[in-house]
């Protein structure tokens, strides 16, 4: 029988999690109620003595100064409905998890299998309310069904029935463990049935590749002679399935591609990511001679490049949008700690020094309707950003650098980037850390935690668009401190050289992980009944591809199993032998002795012959706004601070943990009252050093509404512009992209894959044709492809966008610059020259145009610019720099004011001007986002050595820094067209989001 | 002379032990020591063995049963391996000892759940206040001016004029306690060191975000009445050099930050009393 133990908040206790949800339930659903209280419901499913309960009650589950507990008895009272919200079945329940193991400690006995805690909580609403509004805020609000179960009782029958029966949500599943074989010699028809229905994405070409591998007689010879019939095991076609999928093999990047430039010429690309992505870095290497400082690139779970002598630094961003879209909170923490696995999975493992997140939402106050499943995109933008923030400051990383990006068609799919740094040894015992391998007869291990329905084709779900169906079982929910454990334990390891590889299980499970492991030395034979289950009755296709969270696959020598898994038991984390690593050739999967899947890995990883897609470019035209030139743009100004992407992010920001780990040099707001938005952040890694590591980015995906070559361009150029504006170094920088596309390949449903499609080759193109100029590396990154949503009438896809993180390092992390003027009498300068580039600008956007002069980036003049700032900053000639981008000069200045608690005077008629003559106006000089440029301020005392530092760029003194905190702008008639204190341009700065 | 030892607990989601063991070797202890909870229920590391126990900041097991919670259960119910003990019958016997305890965030949480701290009449096993969630309902990362009680027992903040400016990064820093004595006692004994205060030291402050969280009475940090045991929303550790100052490219700042005074006063009192 389980029990149930309610706690309550004592009555003189504030509840804000009630008070919250009260909030809510008037901004979401327009409904007033007068209250509403909580209680935290635990359901314990194990035998305990009244005793024991009550000890349990009163010691870990209440706190005695706040609260008081109720075992058995319901404790709710004075309330009109009563909605409770708990996990459903095999949902990950990390409270009642931890609860579990202090009812362990208090018994002095784990709980057995098959006992547990499960949590829920119960919502006391007052208030005039009909059962329909007690259903609304239920289901629109307090949960989520895909993951959570409600109940609603009024407090009649909630009286009547004497109140919440015990409910434990275990998993009950029947027990059969079965292998079943799919007949492939069927219709085309049939053929793609079974992919769908299956949920496994694969092409009817795909399904015709695989029906011809098991036609093979001499497949079918070797099948026989193991007792395995000619049809393929659902086994092995689940595994083909994932390890195809294009999450997984990313067959859009690989596809050969025939490009139409839109002026008839043709090009035949074989593989985008061969062609440009891998090319830039083989031609930066090259270039860069023995001053090459990639270490591994492409091949492992993250990019590994030299920090120093004696440290390696790692990094990888990753995306997690199919999942933010369906469970907000759970899809963004499995993103972040997913992230975490991957610098952690490289070379022998890396210890996590930062975090940095950009999320792409619509606007948290969007008021038309929404096509059903979607969810508002303020329920998103909460979900993510305290997932997310779950993730990271419970797992003790710093959240660095990030930026929240607001367009109208995010809310198809949201983009949740998340990236993590870390760093490594240079060598363990002698070994290059970043190096690992494997050798035939080394035993598989898997690490962390157990397996169970949860994440289940997950990578095969994000290979296909949002839609009415999307599976269930595709969404997790991470658990830091299960990961955090297992990190304390394996990073220990790793310094012992217990292990000789490791990676992570991420998309696609071991399928994935133990499947790339295996071509690492040839071939693997694995038991999958040996997998440590969350429950029994999992088929062995499911443990093969769950992607339940938290685990991590090695390679262990079998000299070093016992030492290997003593320590791990000794650390409380679960490890296990599912196998031994071979030379045979083969993916070789038993259940118990069993053989249930055979494939070749010549078949698996090489089987699959490239996509075909057309791509056609085709220039868009918008229409061109005229602009009537005004007298005073002093409210445009202010228009633009208030805007969703220039406003501040401090409300969502403060909530990250952004100095944890005592390296915190620039953090993401500077300036006189710590409220100025920081361009990019400056780490100390070593405490002992003053060393930096250097991380910024770019995004601008409104710029692919004009075209995706140039919006690629000014990713590249304003991530390294970030960079180097707090003193990156040129000499040891490297690039991460991030492609998030909406589909592009050509079909009934996507007729203009040509053009989507065009759009990547152009932002690849781009890629190469900056990265080269910059000497910038691209040593990681990843790409998502199916952005968009359909549910048979409305089609929303996403802007393509490019997220592009630049990461480096600085000798000396003291002489770093941040944003804020310094003081009155400091010379204002504007590196860069300024051009009529208000296409798809954020100016245009306020006034309901888009244009079509996209800012074009000049990547041998924004070099030199760099070169030349860079020389000056180490010279210590700089007092502040910010980047210009969204909002042009205009918004740069007023907020390098504001942060800086000091005027700014510009006249721009000093302002650098390229182009026609004719095009130069108040409008363009202050609103254009021309890329590369920064506003520098500098001392009066220095400012002839800085002029000197610049020469032969383009670079101008355009004013000063005033002692009167306002910003005026004398524009090119000689007038003052801006004129505003620095207190309102920060108030229009901060309202927008400041309550969220 | 003696070693001086400082012992830094980590495992189960602690997160700052690098920077504490930092702070303890900047502020002047012979040995900074970073020991995982297992070495210690399995007697690999005994506390018996170090001066000064540092339970630092992270979300001990995800702080799921509330902050702390569940690490101060397995704290008074965990065996060590081998011994007839369990880990905080080593704890009491280290604070009977005369050795020093200092709990930073996630740390004062612990130490205020176990009851270690404020420990009225020197009873460290029986909790009469708590930390819980901020008023503003949300986790916050932001700086704040901390005026120092001159007449404080506590023997970290000895010496600090006025106060000290100490990055929080909490979502349950809210002061609590259990009644109206309580609180009493601890303002009479001036056990109450901390205060979230304006920057100029002046006066203690209830408004946000001066005051981060609506502790009552502005209390950030407590000590116990013998001054060695002190916990602290706020994070010493976080501000060593200068460099971790939010404001350090624009003022003229000393090299050493405001925080490492309080491991310094630690390690002076261990070297000048054992």
């Amino acid at each position: 029988m389980p029990h149930r133990i309610e706690i309550t908040l004592k009555d003189e206790v504030r509840d804000p999690r009630g008070e919250r949800i009260k909030r809510e339930i008037a901004h979401f659903l327009h409904l007033e109620v007068a209250d509403v209280r909580t209680i935290d419901v635990y359901t314990v499913d194990a035998p305990l003595s009244a005793d024991e309960l009550a000890q349990v009650a009163a010691g870990p589950f209440s706190d005695p100064v706040i609260q008081n507990y109720s075992i058995d008895k319901p404790a709710a009272a004075g309330f009109d409905y009563l909605v409770e919200v708990g996990f459903r079945p095999g949902v990950t329940d990390n409270v009642g998890r931890t609860a579990g193991e202090a009812i362990g400690y208090l018994l002095g006995r784990p709980l057995a299998a098959g006992e547990g805690v499960y949590t829920s909580v119960q919502y006391l609403i007052s208030g005039k309310l009909a059962q329909s509004d007690a259903e609304k805020i239920a289901t629109g609000l307090l949960c989520n069904t895909l993951i959570q179960r409600y109940q609603i009782l009024d407090a009649a029958t909630f009286k009547a029935q004497g109140g919440v029966a015990p409910f434990v949500p275990k998993v009950q599943v029947e027990a059969k463990v079965e292998v079943n074989t799919i007949n492939l010699e069927v219709s085309d028809e049939e053929l793609m049935r079974i992919s769908r229905d299956g949920v496994l994405a694969l092409t009817l070409d795909e399904m015709k590749i695989i029906q011809a591998h098991y036609r093979d007689p001499q497949v079918v010879e070797k099948r026989k002679a193991l007792g395995l019939g000619a049809a393929p095991t659902d086994v092995e076609l689940e595994a083909l399935a994932q390890t195809w999928s294009e999450h997984c093999k990313h067959k859009i990047f690989s596809a050969d591609v025939t490009y139409d430039d839109g002026t008839g010429r043709t090009e035949k690309i074989n593989s985008l990511f061969k062609s440009y992505i891998q090319k830039t870095t083989a031609d930066v290497r090259a270039a860069q001679g023995d001053k090459d400082y990639c270490l591994s690139v492409f091949k492992d779970n993250a990019g590994v490049i030299k920090f120093n002598d004696d440290w390696s630094l790692v990094f990888k961003v990753e995306t997690h949008n199919s999942p933010s879209a369906l469970d907000p909170y759970g899809g963004a923490l499995t993103g972040i700690v997913g992230v975490n696995r991957d610098p952690f999975g490289t070379g022998k493992g890396a210890k996590l020094i930062f975090n940095t997140d950009v999320f792409c939402f619509a606007d948290p106050f969007y008021e038309k309707e929404l096509p059903k499943r979607l969810l508002h995109p303020r329920r998103i933008y909460e979900g993510v950003v305290e997932g997310v923030e779950h993730g990271g400051n419970k797992s003790g990383i710093p959240t660095v650098n990030g930026s929240l990006v607001f367009d109208e068609r995010f809310a198809g799919k949201p983009l949740v980037f998340c990236g993590t740094a870390g760093l490594m040894p240079a060598t363990i015992k002698g070994e290059a850390s970043h190096k690992k391998n494997i050798i035939p007869g080394d035993l598989i291990v898997m690490t962390g935690g157990r397996i169970g329905k949860d994440g289940i084709h997950g990578a095969t779900f994000s290979s296909e668009e949002l839609n009415e169906n999307s599976p269930v079982s595709a969404v997790q929910i991470g658990d830091p401190i299960t990961q955090k454990r297992m990190f304390d334990f394996l990073i220990r390891a790793r310094d012992k050289a217990l292990y000789r590889f490791i990676t992570d299980n991420g998309a696609g499970g071991l399928s994935s992980s133990i499947g790339e492991m295996s071509e690492e030395c040839g071939g693997c034979q694995l038991d999958l009944s040996k997998a440590p289950l969350k429950y029994p009755g999992l088929a062995p296709w499911e443990i093969l591809i769950s992607e339940a969270q938290e685990r991590m696959s090695l390679a262990v020598p079998p000299e070093k199993i016992d030492e290997f898994m003593e320590m791990a038991k000794r650390y409380g984390v679960e490890a296990t032998v599912l196998g031994t690593f071979t030379d045979s050739g083969i993916f070789h999967m038993l259940y118990g002795d069993k053989t249930v899947a055979y494939l070749p890995l010549s078949f698996m990883h090489a089987g699959l012959p490239p996509m075909q897609i057309p791509a056609r470019w085709e220039k868009p035209v918008h229409e061109e706004p005229k602009l009537v030139p005004a007298a005073d743009y002093t409210t445009d100004v202010k228009a633009l601070l208030s805007s969703l992407n220039i406003c501040s992010k401090e409300s969502v920001v403060r909530r990250y943990d952004h100095e944890v780990q005592g390296g915190s040099v620039v953090k993401p707001f500077t300036g006189v009252d710590n409220d100025g938005p920081s361009d990019a952040a400056v780490v100390r890694p070593i405490l002992d050093s003053f060393e930096g590591v250097v991380v910024g980015h770019g995004i601008c995906p409104r710029y692919s509404d004009i075209d995706a070559y140039d919006m690629a361009a000014n990713a590249i150029d304003e991530g390294l512009r970030n960079y180097v504006a707090v003193g990156g170094s040129l000499d040891l920088v490297a690039g991460l992209d991030n492609f998030c596309w909406c589909d592009p390949v050509l079909s009934d449903r996507t007729p203009d894959g040509p053009y989507k499609m065009a759009q990547l080759v152009r932002a690849n193109k781009a890629l190469y044709d900056y990265c080269t100029v910059f000497s910038m590396p691209l040593i990681s990154g990843k790409d998502s492809m199916k952005n968009d949503f359909y549910d048979g009438t409305t089609k929303i896809s996403i802007p393509p966008t490019l997220l592009f993180s630049v990461i480096g390092k600085m000798e000396d992390a003291r002489l770093a610059v941040t944003m804020d003027v310094k003081r009155a009498g400091d010379q204002v300068y504007l590196l860069g020259a300024t051009a009529n580039e208000l296409g798809a600008s954020e100016y245009l956007a306020q006034k309901g145009f888009i244009g079509n002069n996209v800012p074009k980036v000049d990547a041998q003049a924004a070099l030199a610019t760099y070169r030349a700032y860079g020389a000056a900053l180490k010279a210590g000639l700089v007092a502040s720099c910010h980047d210009l981008s969204d909002g042009g000069l205009a918004v740069a200045a007023a907020e390098s004011a504001f942060a800086g608690g000091f005027g700014i005077e510009l006249d721009l008629a000093q302002v650098p001007f390229k182009g026609d003559a004719a095009d130069k106006s108040d409008i363009v000089l202050l609103f254009s986002e021309s890329a590369s440029r920064l506003l520098v301020t500098v001392r009066a005392e220095k400012a002839a050595d800085f002029e000197k530092a610049m020469a032969g760029t383009a670079c101008a003194k355009i004013g000063a820094v005033t002692a009167e905190p306002a910003v005026k702008v004398k524009g090119l008639a000689g007038n003052v067209v801006v004129n505003a204190a620095n207190a309102e341009l920060k108030a229009a700065w901060q309202e927008p989001l400041k309550d969220l | 002379m003696t070693k001086a030892k400082a012992l830094v607990i980590t495992g189960n989601g602690t997160n700052c032990e690098t920077e504490a063991a930092h702070a303890c070797k900047l502020g002047g202890f012979d040995e900074a020591r970073i020991a995982h909870i297992a070495e210690l229920l399995t007697g690999e590391v005994t506390l018996d063995d170090y001066h000064f126990l540092n339970l630092t900041g992270g979300f001990l097991d995800g702080d799921d049963l509330g902050s702390a919670k569940a690490q101060a259960n397995r704290l008074r119910y965990a065996a060590v391996e081998g011994k007839e003990e369990r880990l905080v019958d080593q704890i009491t016997r280290f604070i009977a000892d005369g050795k020093l305890i200092l709990g930073v965030c996630n740390g004062f949480q612990l130490l205020v759940k176990m009851g270690m701290l404020p420990a009225l009449g020197g009873n460290y096993l029986n909790q009469t206040a708590t930390l819980t969630y901020n008023e503003c309902g949300r986790f916050q990362d932001r700086w704040c001016y901390l005026k120092v009680d001159a007449a404080s027992p506590s023997l970290y903040t000895r010496g600090i004029e006025g106060g000290v400016y100490l990055p929080v990064r909490h979502g349950e820093g809210k002061f609590l306690v259990d009644d109206a004595k309580t609180l009493e006692a601890i303002e009479t004994k001036h056990l109450s060191c901390l205060k979230y205060s304006d920057k100029n030291y002046t006066a203690a402050s209830m408004e946000f975000p001066e005051n981060p969280n609506g502790s009552v009475n502005a209390i950030a940090g407590i000590c116990d009445e013998t001054g060695r045991i002190m916990g602290l929303m706020p994070h010493p550790e976080a501000f060593v050099h200068r460099t971790q100052h939010p404001r350090w490219t624009r003022e003229e700042l000393p090299e050493e930050g405001e925080g490492l005074i309080f491991f310094k006063n630690a390690a002076k009192y261990v070297k000048e009393n054992f």
